[in-house]
């Protein structure tokens, strides 16, 4: 432990500490702009400078670790003139058209304009200088280098979580710039869409591409049957962007919500969880089958997920070697979208072109998924519109709905009627859970051997999982893998995608099943969540995911009673012909830049 | 356009292909090629496991990695005060007329590119100038020219 003082309070702290999360635990505030917890140390934006005594020039407090005897000062003169001057610097070369940002009120650099209140009195505005270029290429999100303050947080995100590098910092002095490869257009590049730069950037320079208004306009417009999905991850982060602590579970007050706005048909995104489990399932062990049983060698080994868009454009571009390994099953958000202009127009008896599909997504790769060319299965564009979480906060907030008091909804019928198993799907080892709990039963008759069907081993935020079940008591049909090992592994954030996908294809590992989710913690730490996500806001989302499957009265996908109708009724069998056509999909090779 | 062919695996069993084998394999093509390719740059990336827009970004902050195409001579003209007061600007009109190229442009015979440059360290030989590896000082439009017709064989 360090002996230090801040403001003349004594504090001990362990050893490596910085002075920035040393004042963290007397509750003395030092802003910073560059510091993220999930991020390296960078000390690039020096608003967190403070003053050492006896050090000849202020030291930038996320940077520096205390040492014993160490006194530090976090608001004296030479400070606040400091730091006044490093924010009227950033201001000067910042596009600062506040209130008509998407990031108004949102904006970190703002909040220390605010505090700063500067007047008239800042230094020259050097934006028009340069001729900035607003890149609106991708369909997930804007870069607009003319509000960057080049703080470096989304680079050191798509380094560090991501091990894509999309984006890096190019040129120098004045002309330094956050840029993609030799500056291509971001939809042009490696970027896989996560959102998870534009969840730490601290200005407007990365935002989301927003569908708002598009999506107002069909509400509004009679002629349109607009209906909402919802993913799983929504529902335990929306509440923070509306007055609630972290963890809060708001199904009931989002249904609500969602009715209010205006939504015809409000319904649940894990209804297709659940379908994903059936059909995912089924082709795991019909390729185990093939593969084991008939010696079929054109089909691959492990198995991938395939929900996250964020991961497949990953595999896409970095390993289109093992693009086979891919399940070719769509996402939920995907399979949901065939289908609510196919079964769900004939149900209803809706003509499918009145249709307007929505959906409410933690991601931003959502938007770019619902824009590839291949998810067009139901004869038109399956998913017309995707907003974030944030921007279904913005929406109930525009609406003047008080969204606390709101009392809970259920979901409409049909597609809404979801299980625990599709609930998970929000998790971190949520889709492998769940994939478990059904196929384990396939093969045996019997639930998964563990306590409450709650399979611990690959929960949790360890970046990679490792779990093997064994397969005992198998029925006639599955009798080959009696006594087998079923290996599983389980990864999230791309970084450590990249580590099981490297081990895999140069032969070092061998797993069946592996899960993959792009963002750290799985959906509901994605790039579309509240902002601020962190370790510790994580954990608590996760929580409140298990909360909310432990509170389900159905918690496995293949004993959801709409899931048995839809196959009845509609697609016939799991993997079936109809299946095929509008709930799996195929993938491409793209270039390495 | 050069070909990158296998240039670059060749690079990398001579310079390694770790973070800081770049800047060597960098520095190596552009002696040779005077520029870096988009497809020399992806190269590299692929090679030492890292992005392509790291490779960008590093060979974008030295101004003598160029990242665009660069004829097969880069005259550099020094701005800088010293060169500034002794005559710099006559040169590099003259320059451009013998040419036939503005700053920043490279002749279509791409035997040529004309840049500008920050100071080089003949202050007390200016005006100065660089053509490739090798200064020219103390020049007057007239001796520019012949300088330049030197390289036009």
């Amino acid at each position: 432990m360090v002996t230090l003082k801040i403001n003349e309070h004594e504090i001990k702290v362990a050893k490596g500490t910085t002075i920035l999360d040393a004042a963290k635990t007397l509750s003395i505030n030092i802003p910073t702009l560059c510091n993220h917890q999930d991020l390296c140390v960078a000390g690039n934006c020096r608003v967190c400078v403070v003053e050492q005594k006896g050090a000849r020039t202020l030291v930038a407090a996320c940077a520096m670790p205390v040492a014993e005897g160490m006194e530090i000062l976090t608001n004296s003169l030479k400070v606040r003139n400091a730091r006044k001057h490093i924010v009227e610097l950033l201001l000067s070369e910042h596009r600062a058209d506040c209130t008509k940002c998407y990031k108004n009120q949102k904006c970190e650099l703002q909040t220390l304009a605010n505090e700063y209140s500067f007047g008239e009195h800042i230094f020259l505005d050097l934006v028009e200088d340069h001729s900035y270029i607003i890149d609106r290429s991708s369909p997930s999100f804007l870069k607009d280098d003319s509000k960057c303050i080049r703080c470096q947080r989304c680079v050191r995100t798509c380094a560090q979580l991501q091990h894509v590098s999309a984006i890096a910092v190019a040129n120098k002095g004045s002309h330094m710039k956050i840029s993609s490869f030799h500056d291509r257009p971001m939809s042009h590049v490696v970027c896989t869409n996560c959102g998870q730069c534009v969840n730490r950037c601290p200005t407007g320079a990365l935002t989301e591409k927003t569908y708002i208004d598009q999506v107002w306009d069909a509400i509004y417009d009679p002629d349109k049957h607009v209906v909402v999905q919802t993913a799983p991850a929504v529902r335990v982060a929306l509440g923070e962007d509306l007055g609630f602590d972290p963890g809060e579970r708001v199904t009931g007050k989002m249904v609500t919500a969602l009715r209010q706005l205006g939504f015809d048909s409000v319904l649940d995104t894990d209804f297709t969880a659940d379908l994903t489990i059936i059909e995912e399932g089924t082709e795991l062990l019909t390729r185990l089958k093939k593969i084991l049983v008939e010696g079929d060698n054109s089909l691959a080994l492990p198995m991938f997920t395939s929900c996250s868009p964020g991961w497949i454009k990953f595999i896409e571009h970095k390993y289109p070697n093992m693009l086979p390994n891919l399940s070719t099953c769509k996402s939920p958000q995907q399979m949901f979208g065939a289908l609510a202009k196919t079964f769900y127009a004939e149900k209803r008896k809706i003509d499918p072109s009145k249709i307007v599909s929505v959906s409410i997504m933690p991601c931003t790769a959502k938007k770019y998924e619902a824009d590839r060319p291949e998810m067009r299965s139901s004869g038109y564009k399956d998913i017309d519109f995707v907003l974030t979480t944030r921007e279904l906060a913005v929406m109930i907030k525009q609406a003047g709905i008080n969204f606390m008091a709101l009392e809970d909804d259920h979901y409409d019928s049909i597609m809404g009627t979801s299980t625990g198993a599709g609930v998970i799907f929000g998790a971190t080892g949520g889709v492998m859970e769940a994939a478990l709990r059904t196929a384990y039963e396939i093969v045996t008759g019997r639930p998964v051997p563990f306590k409450n069907l709650n399979i611990m081993p690959v929960r949790g935020m360890e970046g990679v999982k490792e779990a093997t079940i064994k397969i005992e008591g198998t029925t006639e049909e599955w009798r080959f893998l009696e006594g087998a090992e079923l290996k599983v592994a389980i990864a999230h954030g791309l970084v450590n995608a990249n580590k099981i996908a490297k081990a895999v294809s140069t032969g070092k590992a061998s797993y069946h099943f592996i899960e993959i989710m792009a963002c750290p913690g799985g959906c509901l730490g994605g790039g579309g969540q509240p902002i601020p996500t962190n370790a510790a806001i994580r954990q608590k989302r996760m929580e409140a995911i298990y909360s909310e499957d432990m509170h389900m009265d159905l918690r496995k996908s293949h004993e959801n009673p709409e899931i048995r109708a839809i196959y009845e009724e509609f697609l016939e069998k799991p993997n079936g012909h109809k299946s095929h056509k509008l709930l799996h999909t195929h993938y491409i090779k793209r270039e390495s830049y | 356009m050069y070909n990158t062919g296998n240039m670059v695996k060749e690079l990398a069993e001579k310079h390694g292909r770790k973070r800081e084998s770049l800047m060597p394999i960098l520095q190596d093509i552009v002696r040779k090629h005077n520029y870096l390719t988009d497809d020399a740059m992806v190269a590299i990336a692929s090679e030492l496991d890292i992005s392509a827009a790291e490779v960008y970004g590093t060979a974008s902050f030295y101004t003598f990695l160029d990242t665009e195409e660069r004829g097969k001579n880069i005259i550099r003209v020094c701005k800088t005060i010293t060169c500034s007061m002794k005559g710099k600007n006559d040169i590099l009109s003259t320059l451009e007329d013998i040419l036939k190229i503005k700053v920043g442009e490279t002749t279509p015979d791409k035997m040529f590119t004309l840049l500008e440059t920050n100071c080089i360290g003949w202050c007390h030989k200016a005006p100065a100038i660089l053509i490739n590896d090798m200064p020219y000082t103390d020049l007057t439009p007239e001796t520019v020219i012949d300088v330049v017709k030197g390289y036009m064989r």
